[in-house]
């Protein structure tokens, strides 16, 4: 498959994450101009950072006045969790992939792009397949947030409420077809969303936030499926 | 009032920072069997992990993210691809506050 080829079907599955991220960052855009930044400043954050909790986290920052160390802190804690996405998409690249490439994605590497990125059908991912759902990402993030500030009534409720669960059934989309023939792949998904839950209502456990429950979780999961079911070398072609 | 657009601009460093530093310093294939397999497992653990119970929080009503989960596992489940998982569940979402 050539570049543009490649390129188009990254852009074709990063639709929903375009339609998700209307919705998502149509929100951050209110709440930006609620806490008191200009159209302006709130449309630089997204274009800067292209995350959603860590740019709500930093309007709370913000609106208190907090210092700058406490602001990079709270980057560093909401965001950490793509430290680990990281690290796994960085074994889904060809090790000769130029640096360029590498620097260029690192600022896409979202929950939903690394989601679908995982997803991809061969163990190297081709760098104009990122691109491709970067191009169709970023948008959405922006423009969301844009339409967010300039008004907070252009989307009705329940078409932002719709667009809302967009994302999550494209987790879905990637997390539940490759455990229908793997029953290690089966376990560590019910796994993982129990005891989501668990961390969700129990007490004290609740207090956990959502970011360092995803890494919690995904430290001790993951490890644990890793040392009792290690992958076989021909499994590695099991992407999909 | 500290200076907003040095807020922005820490906030975009380290944000760029912890993303771009695992792809830009773990440039060989890992083998090491667990570390490989620990890599292998992690995106299903954390997007298992963001999905549920968030999902339930989603939209303006929880029987309709409800809703939305249960048909968007069975589209799965059964081969649907993932523009068509996503759109079906915006679709209950809708369908189902029409209703409840």
């Amino acid at each position: 498959m050539n570049n543009f080829t490649l390129f188009k079907r990254g852009f074709k599955n990063g639709i929903p994450i375009f339609l998700g991220y209307l919705a998502v960052s149509f929100t951050f855009g209110i709440a930006a101009r609620n806490s008191g930044l200009s159209s302006l400043q709130a449309i630089l954050i997204s274009a800067t950072n292209l995350t959603s909790a860590g740019q709500f986290a930093a309007l709370g920052v913000i609106a208190a006045s907090s210092g700058y160390i406490e602001m990079a802190l709270t980057q560093l804690v909401v965001n950490l969790r793509y430290c680990l996405m990281s690290s796994s998409l960085s074994q889904r690249f060809d090790p000769k992939m130029k640096s360029h490439h590498r620097y260029l994605i690192s600022f896409g590497v979202t929950d939903e792009i690394f989601g679908v990125s995982s997803a991809y059908e061969r163990e190297n991912v081709p760098p104009a397949y990122c691109y491709g759902l970067i191009a169709a990402a970023f948008p959405g993030w922006v423009l969301g947030t844009a339409l967010g500030c300039l008004s907070g009534d252009i989307l009705p409720a329940s078409v932002l409420s719709a667009l809302g669960v967009a994302l999550y059934g494209m987790f879905i989309a990637i997390i539940v077809p490759p455990t229908k023939n793997n029953k290690v792949l089966l376990g560590v998904v019910v796994i993982s969303m129990l005891l989501s839950l668990v961390f969700a209502v129990t007490p004290i456990l609740k207090e956990i936030s959502s970011g360092f429950r995803v890494i919690i979780l995904t430290l001790v999961i993951a490890s644990a499926a890793a040392y009792f079911f290690p992958i076989k070398d021909e499994e590695e072609a099991q992407y999909e | 009032m500290n200076n907003i657009y040095i807020y922005m601009f820490i906030m975009a460093a380290v944000t760029y920072l912890i993303r771009m530093l695992p792809l830009a310093l773990i440039k060989k294939k890992i083998t090491n069997k667990f570390f490989k397999s620990f890599l292998y497992y992690v995106p299903f653990v954390t997007l298992a992990v963001m999905t549920f119970p968030a999902i339930l929080d989603a939209t303006e009503n929880v029987w309709s993210a409800l809703a939305a989960f249960v048909v968007s596992m069975i589209i799965a489940y059964a081969g649907g691809g993932l523009p068509i998982v996503a759109g079906i569940a915006c679709v209950v979402v809708f369908v189902v506050e029409r209703f409840v």
